[in-house]
């Protein structure tokens, strides 16, 4: 996965995906997710680009990009860690994970690691509960964590 | 075709996964390779066992020897032992009591209580070979319907099955298909709901990682059943191992013509494409799950009109969860007198519990309808942990009602849950024990409910916020009295006037826990004193905290 968060965005990525998606029935949302997956997030830019390929207004498009909770409009950090703290991972202890995390991080929830690294998110749930409390770091989960362990799997992407 | 003397079951799953079935597996196979049984001897990735909390697990047929939380160090032994001398490796078997240590799978409690329809490939077959699923019997039901039935006498198969829709709802599935069937159109959708969200569900996402084409032949009768042409998958951008074998899965079905054009020789076409969502527990709700797939913010629709007769891009649509569709083929091969030949008459056929929290078998069920939740917990689930006392059993998912030990005596269907104030919802089953304190939960489940409301309607966008306020003060000490007939009276408001199932179950779990845990309610209010010690604020002793007034 390729990810610019300097410079320009290439636009011409963004129309060769609107391109691909043209005509396609309810486009937007692949649209954006390929976008996201080619430029990092979905800066305004490709916005604008991706409302006017398919024909949609600019609102609409940001709508949904801010609707979604895997869609970005802001740079985000190399790894996206995704805590989650619903009720299952929260009865087997969730909450000293994210404590941990968060001290761990030295960041809050939202936020990335001034080294571009870490970006922390809550997530509601991973689907993953038979091995709560889980974290989910970019595409990999993780399961049956504990502050310790936690902090082990980050130091896996240090 | 070759013939294996012995095949090694690997579970794949991703809670399997997770615990390094993976390496398992490549250590297997280099150690086959070593001893020189590769050639006799058959490595098979399989979805979801069901055992998570024993993972990784690994099964020996011909004999079915089950065995529990292998590592990749405990493979070479496994093989000398089992596989070269035919002995049991006795320390990783699976065991329930110490003197009970041979086990093979069917004599182990966990699957003896369960009625296998669902779940019926789940950890047998290898989900990436159609070959596999044909041979147990797959595409069998869908050449049936084609061949042999009309359309009409599919959907009144399916309507005297009595299955209904394992999404939650249980709307009858054979009734929602005729409406189908019945409302005029050239174009009509079937759409599978992937999109499982509901917190402690995840069997959806197993079924699909195990089993994937018999979603997609419940998808094909359906389109059969109704005239639809053309059905879509909505399903979870975090579920990345289910999309691959879904995809995988779909191309295989093309390839052997179970999908496309002229399947079995016969005029149908129907073909099926992969949508991926991007995170939003409301889009659950099929409405708003049509309205994400139309490309636009995933907020729910005003009903009527129902899907039947305006879904997906507005034409005449079939929306069913996972599970449903997966019950579809038994059903259309064995008939359903044998489908209600399960459970109950009010809910026939099987349903599939995830069991989560302080329980012992932590991991994917499926039994008949109508079980108690006592047998569910106690039996199959092998009781609480460390020998604790049970505290309180949410069905449903957060979503759903919390119920007491009192109460563990309730059959699980539909009807029966509901007049208990629960839900069979989605599932998920969570246990307590009574190390946890209920005002704790209860505030989470409010904040997962602020977090997802989508801001549509308003009774759920300030509702949510104000349940989760007030939950959060009185976690903290600092609620009165009257916060609590205002938890009752945000209740009435949002149970009547919330747009969507969201925000009309939002305050389910809060007022059972109300109702069955007052005394609980009443110590962090009036004493400001957390009787299990979980609350933070409240951790200092009772005595101290109990002299002030909360705010």
């Amino acid at each position: 996965m390729a990810r610019e968060h300097e410079g320009a965005v290439d636009l011409g990525r963004v129309d060769e995906i609107v391109a691909r998606h043209k005509g396609r029935e309810g486009a937007l949302l692949p649209v954006l997710r390929e976008v996201q997956d080619a430029v990092g997030y979905l800066p305004q830019e490709a916005l604008e680009r991706v409302a006017l390929g398919l024909g949609l207004s600019l609102s609409q498009v940001y709508g949904v990009a801010t609707f979604y909770s895997l869609l970005y409009t802001k740079p985000k950090g190399k790894y996206t860690v995704r805590v989650c703290e619903s009720a299952p991972c929260h009865v087997q202890g969730a909450q000293e994970v994210v404590d941990t995390l968060v001290r761990e991080l030295g960041i809050s929830f939202g936020e990335t690691t001034p080294d571009g690294l870490f970006t922390l998110e809550k997530v509601s749930c991973l689907g993953v509960c038979g091995v709560a409390p889980a974290v989910m770091i970019g595409d990999r989960v993780y399961g049956n964590l504990t502050p310790e362990t936690v902090v082990a799997v980050l130091q896996e992407y240090r | 075709m070759r013939f294996y003397r012995a095949h090694v079951l690997v579970c794949a799953g991703t809670n399997c996964s997770l615990k390094g079935s993976q390496a398992v597996r490549q250590r297997l196979l280099n150690e086959l390779e070593e001893v020189g049984l590769a050639d006799e001897v058959k490595v098979v990735e399989t979805g979801c066992f069901g055992l998570c909390e024993q993972g990784p697990t690994v099964v020996v047929y011909p004999e079915g020897v089950l065995y529990c939380r292998v590592t990749p160090d405990d493979v070479p032994e496994l093989v000398r032992e089992h596989l070269l001398k035919g002995r049991r490796l006795e320390r990783l078997l699976y065991r329930e009591e110490a003197e009970k240590a041979v086990q093979t799978v069917p004599q182990v409690d966990f699957f003896r209580g369960q009625q296998r329809i669902v779940l019926r490939n789940c950890g047998v077959i290898d989900p990436e070979s159609i070959e596999e699923y044909i041979a147990h019997g797959g595409y069998e039901a869908l050449g049936k319907a084609l061949t042999e039935m009309k359309p009409a006498e599919v959907v009144a198969e399916l309507k005297a099955s009595g299955l209904r829709g394992r999404g939650g709802a249980g709307f009858p599935t054979g009734l929602k298909w005729e409406f189908a069937a019945k409302t005029e159109g050239d174009v009509k959708y079937i759409v599978c709901n992937a999109d499982e969200g509901e917190p402690g569900t995840f069997k959806d996402r197993l079924i699909l990682e195990g089993d994937p084409h018999a979603v997609l032949e419940g998808m094909a009768i359906a389109g059969y059943a109704v005239g639809a042409r053309k059905g879509y998958i909505y399903i979870r951008g975090e579920y990345a191992l289910s999309i691959e074998r879904l995809e995988e899965a779909i191309k295989q079905a093309r390839k052997m013509n179970f999908l496309g054009d002229g399947i079995f020789g016969t005029g149908f076409a129907f073909d099926v494409e992969v949508r991926v969502g991007a995170g939003a527990y409301v889009c659950g709700e099929e409405t708003a799950l049509f309205e994400s797939l139309e490309g636009r913010r995933g907020e729910p629709r005003l009903k009527p009109p129902y899907p039947t007769e305006r879904g997906l891009f507005g034409k005449p649509t079939v929306i069913n969860n996972v599970e449903t569709l997966a019950n579809v083929a038994p059903i259309i091969l064995n008939g359903a007198k044998w489908y209600r030949g399960f459970g109950t008459e009010g809910s026939p056929g099987t349903k599939v519990f995830t069991l989560t929290g302080d329980i012992v078998n932590e991991g994917l069920i499926e039994v008949p309808m109508g079980i108690t939740l006592r047998e569910v917990v106690f039996g199959i689930g092998g009781g609480i942990p460390g020998g604790r006392a049970f505290k309180m059993a949410q069905t449903g998912g957060t979503s759903g009602g919390c119920l007491p030990a009192e109460l563990l005596d309730v059959p699980m269907d539909y009807d029966e849950l509901a007049k208990a104030g629960s839900a069979l919802g989605s599932g998920a089953l969570l246990i307590m024990d009574d190390t946890h304190c209920i005002v704790d939960i209860a505030r989470v489940f409010a904040r997962f409910f602020e977090h997802e409301s989508c801001g549509k309607c308003v009774p759920c966008r300030e509702g949510t916020m104000r349940i989760h306020d007030i939950m959060t003060r009185i976690a903290t000490g600092r609620a009165g009295e009257k916060d609590l007939d205002n938890l009752e009276a945000l209740a009435r408001t949002m149970t009547t006037a919330c747009l969507c199932p969201l925000g009309q179950a939002a305050p389910v779990p809060i007022m059972t826990t109300l109702k069955y845990f007052r005394e609980e309610y009443d110590a962090h209010i009036k004493e400001k004193r957390c009787p299990t010690g979980t609350c933070r604020a409240l951790a200092a002793p009772a005595a101290t905290l109990a002299a002030g007034k909360g705010a």
